[in-house]
C-alpha cells in the first residue's frame, strides 16, 4: 500500500471493491437483525417495521408446549451425537492425522464425504437400511444418522489440531520416559483441547439444526425442533416463530462469543 | 499396529485408532448407501426384479430432468452471486486492522452458524408481500402494487446466497491471506494499475480458494432442502423436494433411490471438476 500511486485508477477499483463488500456483508447480517426486531413487534403480523414494541411474542413462547417439546428433543439427540461424534472423531483424526499412507487419505476422504453428499439421500438410505434390519427409527436412530453428518467436523477440526503440534514435543516426551498414553494426556490433548471443542461447537449446532436427516429417522413422537418450525411456517406466518427466532439467533451469538474466547474458533476457520 | 517401527511410534498413532469410526461408517453409511443402489437397480418396490426401469422413467421424463436442469441450474446462480459478492469481502478483509478483521470474520460467521430455518424465515420477512423491500418502495412510491419476490427463482437465489455465503468467503479469506504482498506492490510499481493487478495477479493466485469456496457453495446450494421449499414455495420443484416427495409421501421407494443416486452422481461429477481443476490451478499457483 506504501507508496503506491494514488490514481484515478487504483480509487476506482478500492471503491468498487469497498463498495461490494460493504454491501455483502449488510446482506449476510440484515436478515438475522430483521428477524430480531419484527420479533418483538406489539402486532399480529410480520410487518416490517413492527407497529410498535412489546415482549408479547416471547411469553407466548413461555406457554408454547410443543415448541419446548421438540427443543428437548433436539438437545437430547444433538448432545448425544455430538458426544459419540467426539469420542470416534478424535480417536480417528490421531489415526490418520500424521499417516503418509494411502489408507490414512482414503479413510479421510470417506469421514468428509457426508459434507458434500446430499443429507436426504443418506437419510432415506438410512431408513431403508433400519427398516431392512428390522430397527424402527427411534431417538436411537436419530444419533446414528446425526453422528454420520456430524462427524467430519470433529476430525477436520481435530486434525488441523494435530498438524499444528511439534513433533519433536512427543519425541521429547518419550525420550525423557513417558509413557504414550501419559505424553498423551499431559501434552497432545491440552495442546489440541481447543480443536476439539471447536470442532465439538460445530457439530453440536449442525445436529441441533438438522431437518433431512431428521425427516427419514425420527419415529411420530420424537417431534424435532427445525421440522416442528420448518412445518409451522409452511403452514402460517406465526410470529411466535419469530420470537422462538430471537431466542436461536441470541444464543447462537452467544455461544459464538464465548467460543471464540476459548478456541479462537474464527482463526481456526480461516486457517 | 504396535508393530511400527520405534521411531516412529511416539509421533504417529496406530490406524488401529481409526477402525471404531471407520467400522461406524461401513455399518451406517456405506452399507445404507449400497442398498439405496441396490433398490435403485429394481423395477418393482419389493425390489424382486432387476432393472434399469427407475433410471430410464427418469432419464425419459421432461419432467423428471427439467427438475434436474433447474436444480442444476440454481446451484450455479447461487456460486456466481457468492463469489461476486464474497471475494470483495475476502478483499477488504485483508485491507482492515486485526480489530475489523475479527469483526468481519464474526459476521461472516453467525449466519454459518444460526439456524437454517431461522435464516430462512428471515427472508420471508423480508421478500413478502409486506416485507421490507416491498414496504420501502411502496413508500417511496416506486411500485403501486407489491411485486412478487416471494416463490420466484430470485429469491431462492438471493436468500440461498446469503444462507451459503460463509462456505465461499471463509476459503477465499484463507487463499488472499497466503499471497505475498509483495507481489501486488510490484505489480503496482511495475506500472500495472489496480484492475490489471487484481485480474492478473490477484485473482490467478486465489484461484484454489475460490475453486474450494465454488465447490462447497455449489453442493451446499442445491441440497439446501429447507430454504428450497420455503422460500420457492409449492411452484418450484428442486431435486431434495423431488426425491422427498417420492420417498415420503407417495412412498415411492425404488424411484426416489434412482432419484437420489441421479443426484448423488450429479454432486460428485460437479465436486469432481471443480477439484481437478483445483489440482490444476495449484500448479499454476505456485509457478
Amino acid at each position: 500500500m506504501a507508496g503506491r500511486k494514488r490514481t484515478l485508477e487504483s480509487f476506482s477499483f478500492e471503491l468498487v471493491m469497498t463498495v461490494i463488500a460493504l454491501i455483502a456483508l449488510v446482506i449476510i447480517i440484515s436478515p438475522s437483525l430483521v428477524v430480531l426486531i419484527v420479533s418483538f413487534t406489539s402486532g399480529f403480523s410480520l410487518r416490517f417495521p413492527p407497529p410498535g414494541y412489546s415482549l408479547r411474542w416471547y411469553a407466548e413462547l413461555w406457554d408454547a408446549w410443543q415448541l419446548h417439546f421438540a427443543a428437548k428433543n433436539s438437545l437430547i439427540v444433538a448432545l448425544w451425537a455430538t458426544g459419540l461424534s467426539v469420542v470416534l472423531g478424535v480417536a480417528a483424526a490421531l489415526a490418520i492425522s500424521r499417516s503418509p499412507t494411502l489408507s490414512a487419505r482414503l479413510l479421510d476422504s470417506l469421514f468428509m464425504s457426508p459434507l458434500v453428499l446430499p443429507a436426504l439421500a443418506f437419510g432415506l438410505a438410512a431408513l431403508m437400511l433400519f427398516s431392512l434390519v428390522g430397527l424402527p427409527v427411534s431417538p436411537l436412530t436419530l444419533v446414528i444418522g446425526h453422528t454420520v453428518v456430524c462427524v467430519p467436523y470433529v476430525v477436520r477440526n481435530t486434525v488441523a489440531a494435530l498438524a499444528q503440534l511439534e513433533p519433536t514435543l512427543l519425541e521429547s516426551s518419550a525420550v525423557l520416559g513417558a509413557s504414550r498414553l501419559y505424553t498423551f494426556r499431559r501434552i497432545v490433548l491440552p495442546l489440541i483441547r481447543p480443536g476439539i471443542i471447536a470442532g465439538a461447537f460445530i457439530a453440536f449446532m449442525s445436529s441441533f439444526d438438522n431437518v433431512p436427516v431428521s425427516l427419514f429417522l425420527r419415529d411420530a413422537a420424537t417431534d424435532m425442533l427445525p421440522i416442528r418450525m420448518w412445518q409451522d411456517l409452511e403452514g402460517k406466518l406465526d410470529v411466535t416463530i419469530a420470537a422462538l427466532s430471537g431466542v436461536l439467533i441470541i444464543a447462537t451469538v452467544a455461544l459464538v462469543a464465548v467460543m471464540e474466547r476459548v478456541t479462537g474458533l474464527s482463526r481456526r476457520l480461516t486457517n | 499396529m504396535g508393530a511400527a517401527p520405534a521411531s516412529r511410534d511416539v509421533t504417529s498413532y496406530g490406524m488401529g485408532l481409526a477402525a471404531p469410526l471407520a467400522l461406524f461408517f461401513l455399518i451406517f453409511f456405506v452399507a445404507p448407501l449400497l442398498q439405496l443402489l441396490w433398490l435403485s437397480l429394481h423395477n418393482d418396490t419389493a425390489g424382486l426384479h432387476w432393472g434399469l426401469g427407475q433410471y430410464l422413467h427418469f432419464l425419459t421424463d421432461p419432467f423428471s430432468l427439467s427438475v434436474l436442469g433447474s436444480t442444476l441450474l440454481l446451484g450455479a446462480e447461487v456460486t456466481a452471486v457468492c463469489l461476486a459478492l464474497g471475494f470483495p469481502i475476502a478483499w477488504l478483509y485483508q485491507r482492515v486492522g486485526p480489530k475489523l478483521q475479527t469483526i468481519i470474520i464474526l459476521i461472516v460467521l453467525l449466519p454459518l452458524l444460526t439456524s437454517v430455518v431461522v435464516r430462512t424465515f428471515a427472508w420471508i420477512v423480508i421478500l413478502g408481500r409486506q416485507g421490507i423491500i416491498n414496504a420501502t418502495l411502496q413508500s417511496l412510491g416506486i411500485i403501486d402494487t407489491p411485486l412478487k419476490l416471494l416463490y420466484t427463482q430470485f429469491g431462492v437465489v438471493i436468500a440461498l446466497a446469503q444462507v451459503q455465503m460463509p462456505l465461499m468467503t471463509l476459503p477465499l479469506i484463507t487463499a488472499l491471506g497466503r499471497i505475498d504482498p509483495n507481489l501486488d506492490d510490484a505489480s503496482c510499481s511495475l506500472g500495472a494499475g489496480s484492475w490489471r493487478t487484481f485480474f492478473r495477479i490477484v485473482l490467478p493466485l486465489s484461484l484454489p480458494g475460490v475453486i474450494a469456496g465454488c465447490t462447497l457453495t455449489y453442493a451446499a446450494a442445491i441440497t439446501a432442502f429447507i430454504t428450497q421449499s420455503l422460500i420457492g414455495g409449492g411452484q418450484m420443484l428442486f431435486m431434495p423436494m423431488y426425491l422427498y416427495q417420492q420417498a415420503s409421501t407417495l412412498q415411492n421407494w425404488p424411484f426416489a433411490s434412482a432419484i437420489s443416486i441421479i443426484f448423488l452422481l450429479a454432486v460428485l461429477a460437479v465436486v469432481s471438476v471443480f477439484t481437478t481443476l483445483g489440482r490444476l490451478s495449484r500448479g499454476y499457483g505456485g509457478a
